[in-house]
């Protein structure tokens, strides 16, 4: 069955695929998810504020955000993005932004909508007690929740922003509809190139593969630390 | 020292938690408020530090009105000590940091300051060996006392004590009342809420009964314990001391 697949080319374009696709796929994710992390706390805390408009808007983002395929939200923003620079800016022409800015964008906002209900959750299961006691103290609501909630709230919730992190790591192959090479458009172009698309996209399938599980596996091993320490 | 005025306060449209509560600790007194649960007692010792909002009526703190919406809540409370139920240590801050924290924060002291007076107070409450380990790796009885070392590192004028040992095991209570007794000798103004009937008979100057919101009695402690004039208060106090 294997007879007239061609392995080979894989070794031979191995420098391209991993220094070129695969740098370009960590980069991506973990920006994103860095980005997504500082957004998605922002939008849970408004979401969480006393100010009924603040929690109602950030509300509604959450809501659009995730009610949205990805790949149509990427497409918006790439051919979006320019008309929207021009307009705030004033240029008379569509701003020029790069598939790599746009492509980041889009997904620290895609990514803010999911980590701001994580964080959310963080931050709720802290007991009320906590926020009271760092009041008591005469910490202000910005200190109690930058040095007592948040750090507790992050700490109970790395496993799951780890394993959302890992979700956004597979999708950030979507962002072949820009004919953006990271790992899997890197991949798609040396298959059709060289005719090997069979070869390739199994090689990708088992990479994503490969990375996804021991990220996993990691995962687990953390939770079970974090539990003990509980 | 802290002065409240016909304070009210409702949870919802109907439901009245505290009814024209009126009271007052001078400073160096000791007052111990107890009565039954749902009485309102803590609700009426979180409203002296605005941790809970109230509806009527006013508290001034050390020459302060707490519900004046001008007034800077972070800053008074810094001055005030409060001791929780539950302790509410920072579990993810080692204990020497949990008595730092917030002298660094919050008084802007130097980090060998804010060190130094924290490993004081730990010797002082006898748990020096403790200082690196995690809340969660000492006994309530521990924590409690780490508690008011965290709330004394802060210099307060006056401490608040909401129950402080209704979640020890009985073995565990007489440590954190030890300490408690210590302050009150040493003339810091203390409200306790508390059901240690023991305590209030030992340091307390004052004692008030509450009872459905209300102030039912507010007596010096040798006529509280010598013949509480309410029917209320006497029931409640043959009740916990009976057995």
């Amino acid at each position: 069955m294997f007879d007239n697949l061609d392995f080979d080319v894989i070794r031979r374009s191995l420098p391209y695929l991993f220094l070129d696709g695969m740098g370009f796929t960590l980069m991506l994710t973990g920006l994103s998810a860095l980005g997504g992390l500082v957004f998605g706390t922002m939008i849970a805390l408004m979401r969480l504020s006393s100010y009924r408009l603040m929690g109602r808007i950030a509300g509604l983002y959450v809501d659009f955000m995730r009610s949205l395929p990805l790949v149509l939200v990427i497409f918006w923003f790439y051919f979006l993005v320019p008309y929207i620079g021009q307009w705030l800016t004033g240029a008379s022409r569509p701003i020029r932004v790069g598939a790599f800015t746009s492509s980041l964008v889009t997904f620290i906002m895609f990514e803010a909508a999911y980590f701001s209900e994580i964080m959310r959750a963080g931050i709720q299961s802290i007991s009320k007690g906590q926020p009271a006691a760092a009041s008591a103290l005469g910490l202000t609501y910005a200190q109690s929740m930058r040095y007592i909630v948040l750090p507790q709230a992050f700490r109970n919730m790395l496993p799951v922003l780890l394993t959302q992190t890992i979700v956004l790591f597979q999708d950030t192959s979507l962002v072949y509809v820009l004919s953006i090479p990271d790992f899997l458009g890197a991949a798609s172009k040396v298959a059709q190139r060289d005719g090997r698309l069979v070869e390739m996209y199994l090689f990708a399938a088992l990479v994503y593969f490969v990375i996804s599980c021991v990220a996993s596996y990691g995962v687990r091993r953390l939770q079970a630390r974090i539990a003990i320490v509980r | 020292m802290i002065e409240i005025s016909h304070v009210n306060k409702w949870y919802g449209p109907t439901f009245q938690v505290l009814k024209d509560c009126t009271t007052s600790v001078a400073k160096g007194e000791v007052v111990v408020v107890c009565g039954p649960s749902g009485s309102g007692k803590s609700t009426l010792i979180k409203c002296v530090n605005a941790l809970e909002p109230f509806q009527e009526g006013q508290i001034i703190l050390d020459g302060i009105k707490v519900n004046d919406p001008k007034t800077d809540l972070p800053k008074l409370r810094a001055r005030v000590g409060m001791v929780f139920q539950h302790f509410e240590l920072f579990p993810h801050l080692r204990i020497i940091e949990n008595l730092c924290l917030a002298q660094e924060k919050v008084l802007g002291r130097s980090h060998g300051e804010a060190m130094a007076k924290g490993e004081k107070l730990l010797e002082r409450v006898g748990l020096t060996v403790q200082a690196n380990k995690y809340p969660a790796e000492l006994s309530g009885g521990q924590q409690q006392r780490v508690a008011i070392a965290r709330a004394l590192a802060m210099d307060p004028i006056a401490m608040l004590f909401d129950e402080p040992t209704s979640a020890l095991d009985p073995e565990m209570i007489s440590e954190v009342l030890d300490v408690m007794v210590d302050l009150a000798h040493e003339g810091m103004t203390m409200m306790v809420v508390t059901h240690e009937m023991g305590f209030a008979s030992k340091v307390a100057n004052r004692v008030i009964f509450m009872d459905k919101g209300e102030i039912v009695e507010d007596a010096l402690k040798t006529d509280f314990f010598g013949s509480p004039r309410s029917e209320r208060a006497q029931q409640f106090l043959s009740k916990i001391l009976s057995h």
